[in-house]
């Protein structure tokens, strides 16, 4: 919809989904810059927080904001997000405080946030192993099947699944099975697939000799290719495709065609694997300063800019004070949750661990 | 988004004419494990089975036969053939407040769910920090005397009771088949549930009204004074052959069913060798880093001074499961079991 100008020009493809824009308002067009802006500034601040020693590692967002953004604020509140974990700006946009991805990061967690608590928008926590959360996406969506909170036909109450990987993960066979299961099942479902290009050091032209996106068709999965830089294209082909599916017509997948500015994650060095030349390119094709160009087309006025500017700021200027600010781990977090029931073996060694350490004490005295 | 609803056990309704009360029945083990399936289904709507063809065929123990035809294909689904997706799905319908019961076809098979049921299943409590559970059972008939071919007579348990967050239990008889089955399926964590295919077909009797005992109890299930022998599942039976061979030339055997695999119940294990002095830990896996090592391990550290000679296992070869012509040279039998007692004895 948007090219890479930030002139609002649709493909004839785009045309059906331009009443999903029209509806924005000013307001929510301006939200949709904001978020963006606001998580990059975030995201540039964890990878130097990483850089001085606070971050164990970092998988940054930057280039990828539009597609995320567009995706995420077209679910709505009742929907349920399956992330992999580089989301950041979808955590945030669905209530997660971004710490809570520092805690991660910094190894004072596994999780992070608590997917059931109504403030994290049904969020849940992020998976490391590739793929493997297509298929806890496409059995909860079975179980909203299976519990008629799916295919009533009310669009504000049914609720859909959206689950996000990466071009490297289109190679799992997890998300294979994902995809077999949700078809199977007619599951409430949209795999939301961001092609960064690059699956760590690996193009996308090892993972597929055709686009990711004709995948779907295998599967009887109708799929749709958008320009994961344009907001507006995520926006409205996420919001459209996530009705879809809750209104019973089965799952959908979007292949959001985007690019990591950044190197996957901080442990990486993309100048070993890839030109200056395409990260150039492809930083003509920012998302952010091609939503700005729009929204100023629109009248967008200076003092909005300075706005979010400060509000970034703000942000990154918080994460750091918050970040320095958190504390360490209780011991006892590592045996509380291994079990939901008593289990003697894991309640012998934490009695252990803490007569060892209190020997110590003693010692000391 | 609701975390997994707890389901209530209220002794469940006999199957079958209910003019005969189903007290005390002699029933095979795959009937028993059906029953069993068929209370908790009875029990609470939240309970699905899944699994490869578990509906209509009744799948290919028929350990499912006739459940779904009474609980409709929303209770017992024929899921696609894909273990990863089964046991990965699952995970998200316990998410959604499901309690599903996975049948893994056959023991060899298990390894395509291993991600899912290693990284994913056995952390997501603890990668939560308790916020979401996962009341999920995954049946896996396993263990070999049938003579099957190539991945459908192996013993994999070792690989899971290493695994943090997963619980691991092996019924011997009818009766804790039909009794295990619920307390599995009505534990909040999740239960690896190993079935002894070779005993599927073997009659016990089976006690719907008296509870039997918790699912992570071992049961001493033959007295003797002499060496304390220790097994699960199928092994349990050759034990008691052993036990019964050796009592004819003079050895009193006790024997102990461990039942519960992960977690170890040693209490009565202890018990017995401090009378005993000697035990013999016998499986169908291989031994290197076995349950056996862990549990003569555990009794050396434990009992030490009770030992009156080292705790000795009786295992499957460290070799992979062989062609099914040299399986009864491969699996302890009871004459293996002898000579290791011989061995004990002889310190």
């Amino acid at each position: 919809m948007l090219d890479a100008d930030g002139t609002l020009s649709p493909t004839p493809a785009a045309e059906p989904y331009l009443a999903v824009i029209d509806a924005l308002s000013d307001a929510e067009l301006e939200g949709l810059y904001r978020d963006m802006a606001e998580i990059r500034a975030f995201d540039v601040q964890a990878t130097n927080l990483q850089r001085q020693g606070q971050l164990a590692l970092w998988p940054p967002s930057f280039g990828q904001e539009a597609a995320q953004v567009g995706s995420a604020r077209a679910a709505r509140a009742q929907d349920h997000v399956f992330p992999s974990y580089r989301e950041h700006v979808v955590a945030r946009i669905r209530g997660v405080d971004p710490v809570d991805i520092i805690r991660l990061m910094r190894g004072l967690t596994h999780g992070g946030w608590d997917p059931t608590d109504p403030r994290n928008g049904n969020t849940h926590i992020y998976t490391l192993v590739l793929g493997a959360q297509t298929l806890h996406a496409t059995g909860l969506a079975m179980g909203l099947v299976f519990d008629g909170r799916s295919g009533t036909g009310d669009l504000e109450r049914d609720e859909a699944v959206i689950v996000y990987y990466g071009d490297g993960a289109s190679s799992q066979g997890d998300v294979h099975e994902a995809m077999v299961f949700a078809a199977s099942y007619q599951t409430p479902e949209v795999f939301f697939l961001q092609n960064n290009q690059w699956a760590i050091s690996v193009p996308v032209s090892t993972q597929s000799r055709s686009p990711l996106y004709r995948r779907g068709d295998g599967y009887g999965i109708p799929a749709i290719p958008i320009d994961g830089n344009d907001v507006l294209a995520g926006y409205a082909v996420t919001r459209v495709a996530l009705d879809e599916a809750r209104t019973g017509q089965g799952p959908r997948a979007i292949e959001a065609i985007t690019y990591r500015m950044g190197a996957h994650t901080t442990s990486d060095d993309p100048t070993k694997y890839r030109t200056s030349d395409e990260e150039q390119s492809w930083a003509r094709r920012d998302p952010i300063a091609r939503m700005a160009t729009y929204l100023r087309s629109r009248g967008a006025s200076d003092a909005f800019f300075a706005d979010v500017e400060a509000s970034a700021r703000a942000l990154a200027d918080d994460t750091r004070v918050r970040t320095n600010a958190l504390g360490g781990v209780p011991t006892d977090l590592m045996f509380d949750h291994v079990y939901s029931e008593p289990h003697p073996l894991i309640d012998e060694q934490q009695r252990w661990l803490a007569d060892y350490e209190a020997s110590f004490e003693e010692g000391t005295s | 988004m609701t975390t997994a609803q707890p389901i209530s056990t209220p002794a469940p309704e006999p199957a079958g004419d209910p003019a005969d009360a189903g007290v005390i029945r002699s029933l095979p083990l795959s009937k028993a494990l059906n029953l069993g399936l068929r209370a908790a289904l009875a029990g609470s709507d939240r309970v699905l089975l899944m699994g490869e063809d578990i509906g209509r065929l009744g799948g290919v123990f028929r350990v499912t036969e006739g459940l779904q035809a009474e609980f409709g294909d929303r209770r017992v689904i024929d899921t696609p053939l894909a273990e990863s997706g089964i046991v990965g799905t699952a995970i998200g319908l316990a998410m959604a407040g499901f309690r599903p019961v996975l049948e893994i076809q056959f023991d060899g098979f298990v390894f395509p769910a291993f991600d899912q049921i290693t990284s994913q299943l056995a952390k997501i409590t603890n990668r939560h920090e308790g916020a979401v559970r996962m009341p999920i059972v995954i049946r896996i008939p396993y263990g070999g005397h049938i003579g099957a071919v190539e991945h459908h007579q192996e013993s994999p348990e070792a690989y899971f009771t290493h695994t943090p967050g997963l619980r691991v239990v092996s019924p011997s008889t009818p009766n804790d088949a039909y009794w295990m089955m619920q307390e599995a399926i009505a534990s909040d964590d999740p239960v690896i549930f190993l079935e002894p295919k070779s005993r599927y077909w073997q009659k016990g009797e089976v006690d719907t009204r008296a509870p039997a005992l918790p699912l992570h109890a071992s049961r001493l299930v033959r007295r003797g004074t002499d060496v304390t022998l220790v097994g699960h599942g199928a092994m349990v039976h050759t034990l008691l052959q052993a036990a019964a061979l050796a009592e004819s030339e003079g050895t009193s055997c006790e024997v102990i069913d461990l039942r519960s695999l992960s977690p170890v119940d040693y209490g009565p294990v202890l018990d017995s060798v401090r009378r005993t002095g000697r035990m013999v830990y016998a499986q169908e896996a291989p031994g290197f880093t076995s349950l056996g090592s862990e549990v003569a391990a555990t009794v050396m550290e434990k009992a030490f001074f009770a030992l009156e000679s080292p705790v000795l296992r009786v295992s499957g070869f460290d070799t992979p499961f062989p062609p099914a012509k040299l399986e009864g040279t491969y699996l302890p039998d009871a004459d293996r079991i002898l000579e290791a007692v011989d061995r004990a004895l002889a310190y």
